[in-house]
C-alpha cells in the first residue's frame, strides 16, 4: 500500500482526515500514484495536476524522503521506501501560493 | 413572512446572510470553504435551494460546488473547463498575442427556467454552461469564436466574463460583458454574437470609439424592460434602450463616473444605483466618504444616499459583483466592501446598516427573496 499525505483543503475537500493508503497497480511513480488518488477521490482531479496536460499545478509540490522529486519525470520509479509503503508521497501546497 | 439570503463571496471563504422581512436582525453563517477566494455564489431563481459557487485558489484551481439546500450542505461538481478546439491567442498587456488559458470562474448565472442549467464566465473570457447540474460544463464558443477574439485584451484584474444578462422575455437573448473587451450580444441562444458597444467612448483606446476594447465594468437589467440596460464602464455611467444599439452617457452630476458596481430598483425601472470611486491609481470612495448614488431618472441627475455609511476616513473598494437588490415591498439594496463590510438597506437606499463588519474582502453579493 503506499501512503499519501494531502494539504489540509485537499483532505476537506475529499473528506478524509489523515493519511490516505493506495493500492497501485504497476510501477510506482508519481503518474501511477496520482492516478490512483483520482480514480478513489475524483473530486481531486484538477487540483493537483492540469486537466488537460497532466502537468504538476505550479504551486503544488511533491516531496518524499526528504527529498523535492516536484521535478522528476511524473513516469521516474518513486523511491523504493514510498513503494513500499514506509515512507509517505507528499502533496504539498506550496508557501508562494497564496496572494492574501 | 417572506425572508431574505444573502450570497457572500469574499477573498478566504462564502457567507450566508439570513433575515426575515424586517431585514433588521441576522443570521450569519460561514465560512463556507475556508480560506478559499469564491468569486460568485448564486441561487436557481427557479428552486433558491439550488445554489451554485465558484471556489478557487492559487494553489489548487478551480473548483465548483452545488447545494440542494440553501447552502446548509455542498457536493463538489465538475470543475473541467476545456476551451472548444484549439484555443488560439488573445492579446496579452504588452500587446503580443497570448494562448488563450482557462483560470478561473468569475460569474455564474442560473437559468430563469431550469435549475439544472447555469451560465458560466471565466477568465481567460469565455463562456460555458452546464445542462446537468454542473455535472459537466461546455463552452458557448460563438462568442470566443467572433472574429475580434484574437483582438481582446485583459483589464488590470484579469481578462474575465464577469456580467451574464438572460432576457426573461426572450430566451434566446443573452447579454455578456468582459473586462476589457466590451460587451457583447446574442439573439440565437449563444451561437453567434455581436458587439454592442455604439456610443461607448475609452480615452485609453488608440481608437475611442473601436468595436472592441472597451472596459466595461458591470452591467444591470430591470426584468420588465430588458432592453434597457445600465453599463458602469471603467469610466462613464451609460444606458442603451435598445438593446445595445445605442449607448448614451448618463453620468450627470457623479463625483467621478468611475466605479464597479451598478444595479437596478426592483420595482422602479428608472432607479438604479452606483458607487462612485476614485481612480485611477486610487480605487477608493473619493474624500474617504462612502456613498452610493441613486438616480430615479434613470441617471443624469444623482444624489448621494449616506445615511448610516461611514462619511470620513473610509478607503474601502466596492467591486462589480459586489452589489444586490431584493425584491420585496419596500426593495433592500446590499453591498460588500473589500474592507469586510456588508452593508443593507431596508429603505431602497435612504438609510444603511452594516449586517457584518469584519469578513475578509468582499468579491461578490447576491440576493434571494424567499416566500
Amino acid at each position: 500500500m503506499i501512503t499519501v499525505v494531502l494539504p489540509a483543503h485537499l483532505r476537506t475537500l475529499a473528506q478524509v482526515s489523515g493519511e490516505v493508503q493506495l493500492e497501485v497497480v504497476g510501477p510506482v511513480t508519481q503518474r501511477s500514484v496520482l492516478d490512483a488518488l483520482e480514480a478513489r477521490y475524483p473530486m481531486l482531479r484538477g487540483t493537483i495536476r492540469d486537466h488537460v496536460t497532466q502537468e504538476r499545478r505550479a504551486f503544488v509540490r511533491f516531496f518524499a524522503c526528504q527529498e523535492d522529486l516536484s521535478h522528476e519525470s511524473p513516469d521516474a520509479p518513486l523511491p523504493d521506501a514510498v513503494a513500499s509503503g514506509v515512507e509517505p508521497f507528499l502533496v504539498v501546497g506550496a508557501i508562494a501560493g497564496g496572494l492574501y | 413572512m417572506s425572508k431574505v439570503r444573502v450570497l457572500v463571496g469574499t477573498r478566504k471563504g462564502a457567507f450566508i446572510l439570513e433575515s426575515d422581512g424586517k431585514r433588521q436582525k441576522w443570521d450569519v453563517s460561514g465560512p463556507h470553504f475556508a480560506g478559499w477566494e469564491m468569486y460568485h455564489v448564486k441561487g436557481s431563481p427557479v428552486d433558491p435551494n439550488r445554489l451554485y459557487a465558484s471556489q478557487s485558489s492559487g494553489w489548487f484551481g478551480q473548483l465548483m460546488q452545488r447545494s440542494n439546500d440553501g447552502g446548509k450542505t455542498w457536493e463538489p461538481v465538475d470543475n473541467k473547463f476545456v476551451y472548444d478546439g484549439v484555443p488560439g491567442t488573445h492579446q496579452w498587456y504588452d500587446g503580443k498575442p497570448h494562448p488563450w488559458e482557462f483560470k478561473r470562474v468569475w460569474h455564474l448565472e442560473p437559468s430563469l427556467s431550469d435549475p439544472d442549467t447555469v451560465y458560466a464566465g471565466v477568465e481567460d473570457a469565455a463562456l460555458f454552461r452546464t445542462t446537468d447540474g454542473g455535472k459537466s460544463w461546455h463552452e458557448l464558443a460563438g462568442l470566443r469564436g467572433h472574429g475580434s477574439g484574437a483582438r481582446w485584451q485583459p483589464g488590470a484584474g484579469g481578462m474575465g466574463l464577469h456580467t451574464i444578462l438572460l432576457d426573461p422575455s426572450n430566451p434566446q437573448r443573452i447579454y455578456i460583458a468582459i473586462s476589457a473587451a466590451g460587451t457583447f450580444r446574442t439573439d440565437d441562444g449563444g451561437t453567434t454574437w455581436k458587439p454592442i458597444t455604439k456610443g461607448l467612448h475609452s480615452q485609453f483606446l488608440p481608437e475611442p470609439t473601436a468595436e472592441v476594447g472597451h472596459c466595461v465594468h458591470r452591467i444591470a437589467m430591470h426584468k420588465s424592460r430588458p432592453n434597457v440596460l445600465f453599463m458602469q464602464k471603467h469610466w462613464d455611467v451609460m444606458r442603451t434602450d435598445d438593446a445595445g444599439e445605442q449607448w448614451r452617457e448618463v453620468s450627470g452630476n457623479l463625483p467621478t463616473d468611475f466605479g464597479f458596481v451598478i444595479d437596478v430598483h426592483a420595482h422602479e425601472p428608472e432607479t438604479i444605483y452606483v458607487v462612485p470611486i476614485k481612480s485611477d491609481s486610487e480605487h477608493f470612495p473619493p474624500e474617504g466618504k462612502l456613498r452610493v448614488f441613486r438616480s430615479k431618472t434613470g441617471g443624469d441627475e444623482w444624489e448621494p444616499l449616506t445615511k448610516g455609511l461611514p462619511q470620513s476616513d473610509c478607503y474601502v473598494d466596492v467591486l462589480r459583483e459586489a452589489m444586490a437588490v431584493d425584491s420585496l415591498d419596500s426593495c433592500g439594496v446590499y453591498f460588500g466592501t473589500t474592507g469586510g463590510q456588508v452593508y443593507a438597506s431596508a429603505d431602497a437606499g435612504d438609510s444603511w446598516m452594516p449586517i457584518v463588519r469584519d469578513l475578509p474582502a468582499v468579491l461578490s453579493v447576491e440576493v434571494q427573496t424567499l416566500a
